[in-house]
């Protein structure tokens, strides 16, 4: 701005501007430099996001210059130097897959719970409860991990899985010999987590519900039942599939419990076609292989693999925002 | 306490209260009510805030019992039979008594036409032309066809407060119901929606019993046929509305219509 200073005085001087108000001195104050620590703070989670996605897609270049679509869409993945091949399709569809799971049997599980303690529960009960649900997000995925070793797989597979198999065995998704390390099992464990989050925001959705709503609709002769089915459900429907995304988030990058539990397979190995087999993650596979990665080719991939799951992740995240904020939203304001 | 009079409208008993009280936890809202509801005529309820009137209307359907902690006893006739036994099923009393309430509470994430559709696809009522015919009776009944009815699809939170009264009163109507319960109706409408609604109280009193709460003096005088003042959760004198208003028995009924408190 300097060398252009002369004519902004002189646009000054012949518009009755102040000469002051082009070389107004920023003050130090205690205000200003608050705002603008405040602005850098703020900017840093975006910068973050950003430096994540680049450092991602930079180092995973050279698998995708060498494999191109294959490396998504492809089945085989050989770390061996000479003959590498790398294809990330089994762990996403694994990803998918234990996520489906997880939601499948979750969800309601946290609805049902929801709703028990605000339609339902005794206020004596009500806050306890709440409690420990919210106590469950607490615990440190390791120990899921290590109680899905060692007990919760022998109830999946000695109830759930051997009876499914031995009856229903001729469907394909429930063939093969259960061992009890497979992606059901890692579906299940997934589901536990992700209740505290899904359950904890579906009861302040439900909690939000006007009385008003739920009067209304037993003035009519609703049972308390279609109050809650037809009312309170319908209403804070959106505020429930945004918790339910956020179970999805946890549950798409879920780690170290699932890596413990679902068997670790890889290659066309890994392809789920069978829930009672081992697979494999994008998260789990990251976990499991990263260390011992030595080629240059073998860590692009497990970079690539990175980059897709954080792409899914962000894609799950908006597609829910823009769901939320647009498609459920129901005009005059009854639905936020 | 005195006894409602016979003489003025010869007509049958509708409801009847008998020695109703009525508790929140351990506060007593309602004390010994006995008041008696004759079928086709308007029966408002006065009493200065916090008098119980709402607590009163709301054992009436057996709403009441949907707060927690809340508790009756005592009796509610509706055609001589007792509501409050055990044996009687309270969505049943709710879809022979229906309510309205305080602030317009239209079913929001519900088109116009499912609002007053709701009740009757409870009782299994299916899509089609019947449905239709009773939505727009209803919605006629209610004065609100003609506002609404190219705009049948739209939510009914969608128009404006006056219509979504009227709304609710036509969700009310749609079951057929024997009594409707108002619990000041018109508290959060303008003095031009507020005459719809008063319109409309006589006339629905041709095909239904109605009870209605309200705040306003004038507009008891002007709907009812009968007139409860209730105080402090007791109820001072009943009567009819000609009787409360010229002749009140009662020195605090007379204080209160004179607007000496309240």
């Amino acid at each position: 701005m300097g060398k252009h200073y002369p004519r902004l005085r002189w646009i000054a001087l012949n518009h009755q501007i102040p000469p002051k108000f082009f070389t107004k001195k920023i003050k130090i104050t205690g205000d200003f430099l608050f705002k603008n620590l405040a602005a850098v703070i703020a900017a840093s989670a975006i910068v973050i996001l950003i430096i994540t996605g680049y450092v991602l897609t930079t180092d995973s270049v050279p698998v995708i210059e060498r494999f191109g679509t294959d490396f998504f869409f492809g089945t085989a993945w050989n770390p061996v130097e000479g003959r590498e091949v790398f294809g990330a399709l089994p762990y996403v569809l694994g990803t998918l897959v234990t996520s489906g799971i997880a939601l499948l049997i979750g969800v309601p599980l946290s609805l049902g719970i929801a709703i028990f303690l605000v339609e339902m529960a005794p206020r004596s009960l009500r806050v306890p409860i709440s409690y420990l649900v919210e106590l469950l997000a607490a615990v440190p995925s390791v120990i899921y991990g290590l109680w899905g070793l060692f007990i919760f797989r022998f109830w999946i597979l000695n109830y759930i899985e051997i009876p499914l198999s031995t009856y229903l065995g001729w469907i394909p998704i429930f063939s093969g010999t259960p061992f009890g390390l497979d992606l059901f099992t890692a579906g299940c464990i997934l589901a536990i987590m992700i209740i505290p989050t899904v359950a904890s925001i579906s009861k302040e959705v439900i909690s939000a519900v006007p009385n008003s709503i739920r009067e209304g609709a037993y003035s009519i002769g609703a049972t308390k039942w279609e109050v809650i089915r037809h009312w309170v459900i319908s209403y804070g429907r959106s505020g429930i599939f945004g918790a339910v995304i956020l179970g999805l988030g946890r549950a798409v990058g879920e780690t170290m419990a699932v890596s413990m539990l679902i068997g670790n397979a890889t290659g066309p190995a890994a392809m789920p076609t069978s829930l009672f087999q081992p697979g494999q993650t994008m998260a789990s596979l990251i976990a499991n292989g990263f260390l011992e990665a030595t080629g240059e080719l073998e860590v692009a991939a497990y970079v690539g693999v990175g980059l897709i799951l954080l792409i899914m992740s962000l894609l799950i995240n908006v597609g829910a925002h823009i769901m939320v904020t647009k498609v459920l939203k129901v005009k005059g304001g009854a639905v936020e | 306490m005195t006894t409602p009079q016979q003489k003025t409208v010869e007509s049958d008993l509708k409801m009847q209260s008998i020695g109703l009280n009525a508790w929140f936890g351990q506060k007593q809202a309602l004390k010994d009510i006995n008041v008696d509801i004759k079928a086709n005529t308007v029966t408002a309820i006065i009493g200065p805030s916090g008098c119980g009137k709402s607590t009163f209307i709301r054992c009436l359907n057996r709403m009441h019992e949907l707060i927690p902690n809340a508790k009756m006893t005592g009796q509610i006739l509706l055609d001589g039979e007792n509501i409050f036994d055990k044996t009687v099923d309270p969505v049943m009393v709710r879809r022979r008594v229906g309510m309205v309430f305080q602030k317009p509470n239209p079913f929001p994430t519900m088109t116009i036409y499912d609002n007053v559709a709701a009740g009757l696809r409870l009782t299994g009522a299916k899509k089609g032309k019947n449905l239709d015919e009773v939505v727009k009776r209803s919605l006629e009944q209610a004065t609100l066809w003609d506002e609404v009815k190219d705009d049948l699809k739209k939510p009914g939170t969608s128009i404006s407060g006056g219509q979504q009264q009227r709304l609710c009163i036509a969700r009310a109507i749609a079951l057929q119901p024997e009594v409707i319960l108002m619990d000041e109706p018109c508290s959060a409408l303008d003095p031009i929606a507020t005459a719809k609604i008063e319109r409309l109280v006589v006339e629905l009193k041709r095909d239904y019993t109605v009870v209605i709460v309200t705040h306003n003096m004038q507009q008891a005088s002007r709907v009812s046929d009968y007139t409860a003042f209730m105080y402090l959760g007791s109820l001072i004198e009943f009567g009819s509305t000609k009787d409360i208003f010229e002749s009140p028995k009662n020195q605090l009924t007379e204080k209160y219509i004179t607007g000496e408190f309240g």
